[in-house]
């Protein structure tokens, strides 16, 4: 984007004729967790589920998970990135810069993290769809054990890429009004939040919601043309009122009522995982209107172009039933929540910076070499090729981004893991090269011959240092009734393939 | 440029071995006082009549001095030499080199090793500073990686090798009940190996060697002064070591169903020893039995067994005590214990027991093949390094 694109007016809705979203994909995390059993636990009832991140992820990851399929090919072309999350995993340090890198961008430019409020998630996109930038919106939510912010959170990301080159929806408009109230607050890296009585806030939500339609109406945005609209927040009874107010104004039709409900609130990433929603139900020339409701109301006006049909990737609904149903207290174990039984084995020591540094694009892009002489990929970038002995003639390859198949693998019950037992396996893949690395999300005994996927995970924190490593995935079928299926090759919840 | 033979140029002429076991009550360093004192008492020299020590230990002690201090060692050349489970073979290599070279008369290899003091289970290898990023497997896991691989290969039936693993752990228990300075003096049924709390992949607990503290110690001479000694002395026909490059994880072409590196080490130590045949010229072997499933693999590396038929053969009953040709027939690493850094001279003493007669209840009745062969394998399939012996007790 030249500068000259750039709207820097904070007083009049932004217009950039020119920018639209080019590449979008949400990522919902493997693991389902029922809210009864949550809310069992103080002696209350609940519905539904909510969607719950593994072990293994964090922000940073479940960013990284659904910014690779949206900048897939047009690595080159992300202009910046913008993270979204209230739950970073690092202070002081940006976590963006681990997106940045995990998705081998180009080092000019910027990635920056947005803090830690709810509004980040909207904002990101916004300040994305002014650069050409990439929005990664990555959350986990839960709350006090058994309440309501635990039973109906959740753990997501989403992520849009925006640019000029064959967009599948254009930006209208946006527009934004801001205020100060208390609705909901936390402590910063608490975990637990609070909220004032919802009635408040959700009064306070529908004036701005009904100033921010005045804002654009004045600014002929032509709302009568909106066919789609979603509404998204943390206070649901002001979504519900808002989408109410905008159903009149509009008479367009409510998507993504129901998101919450499915999946939980993904707090930062809401609005963008609503956003995914829309953009999965448009139809070419459609109108769209995202609103988001955090300290303010925000809003988006998109219209969808001919390119929304092949541009789309897999939607959003379809990942609600791929989910593994997890019990309470293994939820508990992986948020850390409970300590659980460390095995006599000596704790992980803490990654070498400069170590981590000098071998970063094998360690976070999982890049390795072709050798220039006899093609043999090798993992990570040797200096001496294993096969024809030649030197410092390589040629770099990325292992993301490809299926790989399991020579040989195994479970190990002895080393560290923070979900024992480790399973690790000898992963050979499509384009070349072989390697030794952990698997996760494992649902069924695994058989050699498997197919895999690269996957960018957590491994051990210590001494406040997150180990991002490579990890590998079984693909299994995307039929719901074989992908539910649980028991893992050693998961404590395993349970033998029927 | 070559690797050239040393055949029959050096002799061990006395050997000390501890009790492998949880020495709970006894240091690295009292360990090492008492293997060095049986060798020495068995020639009948003192420590000042070896004129130069090689230390091998693991994770043990640094440098010489963690054996010159404990012996009290005055003005002699000790070095610490470390190649992971081929530790306590290294030692004997560089005194055998120092003594063939004509460096030195009388060379001494020690090997050391305190495990149980760390209150962790397993073996707890020293780390290296890294990034994080290689994959934190336990031993157990890596040799763990053969058994898919093997089965998936040969299209051997998951129960058949099971059975074979669990054969190669009962004999080897079988084998140290009868040994009094085994870890593990008690036979063990076959059903309490295969009901074994598991470990990595396949493994159970019972597949694993024991992790054990212990020591043992070789005097080595110039083959024609080691009758100045003993009577019986045993000559080393062959040493050979191979330090893998690390590739097999990497190269598509490894898959994960053999050692390499023992393959090439063995071709190398049976050319210097002049055999052919090692299933019908060998009285035994100690090989190194960290797991079952690499004794069963090694049997086919080492050219005791067809490739795809050692998992038979061990059902068999060919590497039993009393089968064709008896391998660990002391308890091996899985009942003799697995103190890192003394295995290779363990195995080395059964060697000098079992070709000298004097291996008591479990004296194999091959002996009179007159050669044993010894192999230690360090690391993991894929990345490990290799070390093996040949041992006579006839002069060429």
């Amino acid at each position: 984007m030249p500068p000259s694109s750039i709207q820097p007016s904070t007083t009049q809705p932004g217009r950039y004729p020119q920018t639209g979203i080019v590449g979008y994909h949400a990522y919902l995390p493997g693991y389902r967790l029922e809210r009864s059993e949550i809310a069992a636990a103080v002696g209350s009832s609940a519905r539904g589920v909510r969607c719950v991140a593994g072990y293994d992820e964090d922000s940073t990851t479940l960013g990284v998970a659904a910014a690779l399929p949206a900048v897939r090919g047009r690595e080159t072309a992300v202009g910046s990135v913008w993270f979204a999350t209230t739950d970073p995993v690092y202070a002081d340090k940006t976590n963006a810069t681990a997106i940045h890198a995990a998705l081998d961008l180009q080092p000019g430019i910027i990635a920056a993290d947005l803090g830690a409020s709810l509004r980040s998630g909207i904002v990101g996109l916004l300040l994305a769809a002014r650069d050409g930038g990439l929005a990664v919106l990555a959350d986990r939510r839960g709350g006090p054990a058994g309440g309501t912010d635990e039973r109906e959170g959740a753990d997501a990301a989403v992520a849009f890429l925006f640019g000029e080159v064959d967009p599948l929806a254009r930006i209208i408009c946006t527009a934004s009004v801001t205020a100060e109230f208390i609705d909901r607050w936390r402590a910063p890296g608490a975990p637990d939040g609070a909220t004032w009585e919802e009635r408040f806030g959700e009064q306070r939500y529908t004036e701005l919601a009904d100033q921010l339609l005045t804002r654009l109406s004045e600014a002929r945005a032509e709302l009568g043309d909106v066919r789609r609209f979603a509404v998204a927040g943390s206070n649901a009874r002001a979504v519900r009122s808002v989408a109410s107010i905008v159903q009149k104004a509009t008479g367009a039709r409510l998507e993504g009522a129901g998101l919450a409900d499915a999946i939980g609130n993904a707090g930062a990433a809401q609005p963008g995982l609503a956003l995914a929603d829309l953009l999965d139900a448009a139809m070419a020339g459609e109108t769209l209107l995202l609103i988001s409701l955090a300290d303010g109301a925000d809003a988006l006006i998109l219209r969808a172009t001919e390119a929304i049909a092949a541009s789309r990737g897999e939607p959003l609904r379809a990942q609600f039933d791929r989910g593994v149903t997890i019990g309470y207290p293994q939820y508990l174990l992986w948020r850390e929540r409970l300590a659980a039984e460390r095995p006599r084995r000596p704790d992980p020591d803490r990654p070498s910076a400069p170590f981590a540094w000098r071998n970063r694009r094998y360690k976070l892009s999982m890049t390795g070499g072709r050798c220039g002489k006899c093609g043999a990929v090798q993992f990570p970038l040797p200096r001496v090729c294993y096969q024809c002995h030649a030197a410092d003639d390589f040629e770099p390859v990325p292992a993301s981004g490809q299926t790989g198949r399991i020579a040989t693998f195994t479970v190990d019950r002895l080393a560290f893991s923070p979900s024992p037992p480790l399973v690790s396996a000898i992963v050979a893949f499509t384009r070349g090269g072989r390697l030794q690395c952990e698997l996760t999300d494992v649902r069924r005994p695994i058989r050699v011959g498997d197919e895999v996927v690269p996957t960018f995970r957590r491994g051990a924190t210590v001494g406040g240092i997150r180990n991002y490593i490579w990890k590998a995935r079984p693909v299994y079928p995307t039929t719901p009734a074989a992908a539910g299926q649980p028991g893992a090759a050693g998961r404590p919840d395993a349970e033998p393939e029927s | 440029m070559a690797q050239h033979s040393l055949s029959d140029r050096v002799a061990i002429i006395s050997m000390g071995c501890t009790r492998f076991a949880e020495h709970f009550d006894r240091s690295a360093d009292e360990l090492a006082v008492d293997a060095v004192a049986e060798a020495l008492d068995g020639a009948g020299l003192t420590r000042d009549d070896i004129d130069a020590f090689w230390l091998g230990t693991y994770v043990s002690g640094i440098s010489g001095m963690a054996l010159a201090r404990p012996l009290r060692l005055v003005g002699k050349p000790v070095t610490r030499v470390e190649n992971m489970c081929a530790t306590g073979s290294e030692a004997l290599r560089a005194a055998v080199y120092a003594v063939a070279c004509g460096a030195v008369d009388v060379a001494m290899a020690v090997g050391t090793e305190k495990l149980k003091d760390t209150g962790y289970a397993g073996l707890i290898s020293p780390k290296i500073q890294d990034d994080g990023t290689r994959v934190n497997t336990s031993a157990p896991a890596n040799f763990s990686l053969l058994v898919p691989a093997y089965q998936e290969r040969y299209g051997v039936a998951p129960d058949l090798f099971r059975a074979a693993m669990t054969h190669v752990a009962w004999k080897n228990h079988a084998n140290g009940a009868l040994n009094p300075r085994a870890q593990f003096r008690r036979a063990v049924s076959k059903e309490s190996i295969e009901r074994s709390p598991a470990v990595a992949g396949e493994l159970g607990v019972m597949d694993c060697s024991g992790v054990a503290d212990g020591a043992a110690a070789a005097i080595v001479t110039r083959a024609e002064d080691a009758r100045k000694y003993t009577g019986t002395p045993l000559y080393i026909k062959a040493l050979a070591l191979v330090t893998g490059d690390g590739s097999g994880a990497a190269d598509p072409q490894y898959d994960y169903t053999s050692f390499p590196e023992v393959v090439d080490c063995a071709r190398r130590a049976y050319a210097q020893a002049g055999i052919t045949d090692p299933r019908r010229e060998l009285a035994l072997a100690e090989v190194h039995d960290c797991f079952t499933p690499t004794e069963i693999v090694l049997m086919e590396d080492l050219g005791f067994a067809e490739r795809g038929h050692a998992w038979r053969d061990v059902l068999d009953g060919v590497y039993d005590r009393d089968g064709e040709l008896p391998v660990n027939p002391d308890g091996g690493l899985k009942s003799f214990g697995h103190p890192v850094g003394a295995s290779g001279l363990r195995m080395i003493y059964e060697c000098w027991l079992q070709l000298r007669g004097q291996a008591g209840a479990r004296q194999v009745a091959t002996a009179n093949r007159g050669l044993a062969l010894t192999q230690n394998l360090g690391g993991a399939p894929g990345d490990c390094v290799c070390f093996i012996s040949v041992l006579g007790s006839k002069p060429a």
